[in-house]
């Protein structure tokens, strides 16, 4: 699970670097080149792909927290699977992001302290609650469909750890759009209670999917360097069209309405969306969204009450290696 | 409409399987609560993992009772349309996460056992459950390798962690016997080689369990009385609670599918 | 207070036999045992993988990128290290 509004990057001040490594590293990445962890990058390319990288690492495992929320309570044991292999997954996706980041010489205990101090952010996403079981099938559905439109271009991005990354996250997630689609199929074609609460979980989840891509290219800052850097390929508007194409004809062949009794086909035959509240958006981003304490108050609990589990492993990591050493000795 | 729990005939080799699977179910359960909220990312990963064994192995120790049965019944409906009551599993599965070292210490007891188990139960006269046997006995035997790798890390760490870890072996060493124990329909199902008889194990689970938490610096409770009922229905306060979480949909919108 | 670090390993796993052991990533142990159990759990959870390898990333050296002219492109010149390189008659057949 991805966030396009998190791909901001950090300006370009190769001014104080070398300008002659700057110009060869670009016609490294105009030749399609990969760079490589130990490779010379500019300051700017290695600070916008930390936080690229660690933040779409955080997304994943505060990603874990609303879909948890219903494992315990998944309706059938083949669902309960399903569910806990593919928040398994996440926190797995998160994983080799996290491995991914720490190659451009960030350490993840410091990656991760800045998520849990708040400072680093991830998907706004994530800070909605989920309600009822129609709202795991419509994360898998949308969240993850969003998601993949987005990471699919990544596998192509410059730096290598990063898009092999990517290639490994969208082999495995393939199956988590189609869990969520099958749940959705399932629930509209059940009672009409449940399909009430499939058309429920998409009108509170469609407007903040749509904003998972980000702002509107024209008042989104940073995309010119990260395009010409190849992190970025696409930019957020054209992602949210592509996706919002796509969805259409599976809410129709599902019988649901798509929240946005504005929205009309243009000539090109792309659906045009009525305009979106940005400002929620922004107090999401905040810290003001319905769910943003609490989902950083599981992750800091979770960290602080593993932390005698994490010393206790040191410590005996410790008095092995001393007893392997005087065994030696002996 | 209400959903009533359902009846379930419980012939001897039905409850058999019944009784394993719910073992499995419960303590898969117990291990899904913990996804997101682990000590560490890595750990997250380990418990999901053994979590999604042992609920492939409940799944398909329900289909047997089911099949043994002949009424109708399938995995869901014994896992989410039985009440307290009904549930067959031991006390000790059901006992809730705790900290970290009490998932642990509950984890190294049951794995230890059912490695042996499995193992055991592969040479079975009934060619189900000499498959699940084959199946469940490596999930089983990598349980037991992880789990006393932790409680080896946890009782020989720091004094915290050894505090902790001893705490959870006193408090749930009494619902160990229980899974030695045997009835009169499970004697039947010894007799004709169907079953094993777990007493023949406990030998050698003790000089598993013995060893590694020599290793570990701790120590076995003097005690051993032990705690009975589970295989009969008589829980701990605890089932009830995870019974409600786990079957709350299914109860609240009767006979829908999902 | 910052949250110490945990020694971090690099992965290679072998996906079947005949193939050599291939980096796959990295994670975060205490120690060798859960490094390669850890590995276990996140890099082979489809059936990837035979056999895992863990080491400390600290015990790899890498060769510098900016020699690399120094250190590859030496290679780059010795053509008649190839078998293209060698004019066998067409009557001879496959060589």
């Amino acid at each position: 699970m991805y966030t396009q509004a998190l791909n901001s990057s950090d300006g370009d001040d190769r001014g104080v670097e070398d300008v002659a490594r700057a110009s060869q590293f670009q016609a490294r990445i105009d030749a399609d080149e990969r760079i490589e962890p130990n490779d010379w990058m500019p300051a700017a390319y290695r600070k916008t792909l930390t936080r690229q990288i660690s933040q779409h690492a955080h997304s994943e495992i505060v990603g874990m927290l609303p879909e948890g929320n219903w494992i315990t309570r998944a309706p059938s044991l083949r669902r309960k699977a399903a569910l806990l292999a593919k928040v398994q997954d996440e926190c797995g996706h998160g994983l080799y992001l996290y491995a991914a980041a720490e190659t451009l010489g960030t350490s993840r205990e410091e990656l991760v302290d800045a998520m849990l101090s708040g400072k680093a952010k991830y998907s706004s996403i994530f800070n909605y609650p989920t309600l009822t079981w129609a709202d795991i099938g419509t994360i898998g559905w949308l969240v993850d469909g969003a998601a993949i439109m987005n990471q699919i271009p990544l596998c192509r991005c410059s730096y290598g750890p990063y898009a092999r990354a990517m290639i490994r996250v969208c082999k495995e997630e393939s199956f988590h759009q189609r869990q969520g689609f099958e749940i959705m199929v399932t629930l509209c074609r059940g009672t009409a209670e449940q399909k009430a609460m499939a058309q429920n979980a998409l009108d509170r989840w469609w407007w903040p999917v749509l904003m998972m891509f980000g702002p509107p290219d024209q008042v989104s800052q940073h995309s010119d360097t990260s395009t010409k850097w190849k992190i970025k390929r696409f930019s957020n508007d054209e992602l949210r069209q592509k996706f919002i194409d796509a969805t259409v004809p599976q809410a129709e062949f599902l019988g649901l309405t798509i929240p946005d009794p504005g929205m009309k086909q243009n000539e090109n035959g792309n659906w045009v969306h009525s305009p979106i509240d940005w400002d929620e958006f922004k107090q999401v981003l905040a810290g003001n969204g319905p769910c943003n304490r609490d989902r950083l108050a599981a992750r800091r609990k979770a960290h602080e009450e593993g932390a005698w589990v994490r010393e206790a492993a040191a410590a005996y990591a410790e008095k092995r290696k001393s007893r392997q050493l005087a065994q030696a000795a002996e | 409409m209400t959903v009533a729990n359902i009846e379930v005939s419980e012939t001897p080799l039905m409850l058999y399987a019944l009784r394993r699977a719910d073992d499995a179910l419960i303590l898969g359960h117990r291990l899904s609560e913990w996804c997101g909220h682990a000590p560490a990312m890595e750990e997250d990963m380990a418990l999901a993992n053994m979590g999604l064994d042992l609920l492939g192995q409940a799944r398909e120790l329900y289909t047997y009772a089911a099949k043994v049965e002949g009424r109708g019944n399938d995995e869901d409906k014994f896992a989410y349309l039985r009440d307290v009551r009904q549930y067959r599993n031991l006390l000790l599965v059901e006992q809730p996460n705790g900290d970290f070292a009490r998932t642990m210490v509950r984890q190294f007891f049951y794995a230890a056992f059912a490695d042996l188990y499995w193992r055991a139960m592969m040479a079975s006269s009934d060619p189900t459950f000499a498959a699940i046997a084959a199946k469940s006995e490596k999930e089983s035997a990598y349980h037991v390798r992880h789990s006393s790798e932790w409680v080896v890390r946890l009782g020989d760490g720091t004094e915290e962690s050894h505090r902790r870890a001893q705490t959870a072996i006193d408090d749930l060493w009494a619902y160990t016997g229980e899974m030695f124990a045997v009835d009169d329909g499970e004697r039947g199902l010894i007799d004709a080689g169907i079953a094993i008889d777990p007493a023949t194990l406990k030998a050698r689970w003790l000089k598993t369990v013995t060893g590694i938490v020599n290793e570990a610096t701790l120590a076995l409770p003097k005690s051993d009385w032990m705690q009975q009922g589970g295989r009969v229905g008589s829980h701990s306060e605890h089932l009830g609670h995870l019974l409600s979480e786990l079957q709350s949909l299914q109860r609240t919108f009767p006979g829908a599918t999902w | 207070m910052a949250t110490p670090n945990v020694p971090l390993w690099e992965v290679f796993i072998r996906s079947r036999n005949g193939l050599a052991h291939k980096h796959v990533g990295s994670l975060h142990a205490a120690d060798a045992t859960l490094a390669l159990q850890a590995a276990r759990d996140i890099y082979t959870r489809r059936g990837e993988g035979l056999s895992i390898w863990v080491v400390p990333s600290n015990a790899i050296t890498a060769s510098d990128p900016s020699e690399k002219g120094m250190m590859f492109e030496p290679a780059e010149s010795k053509i008649y290290r190839h078998p293209t390189f060698y004019d066998v008659p067409d009557e001879v057949g496959h060589m």
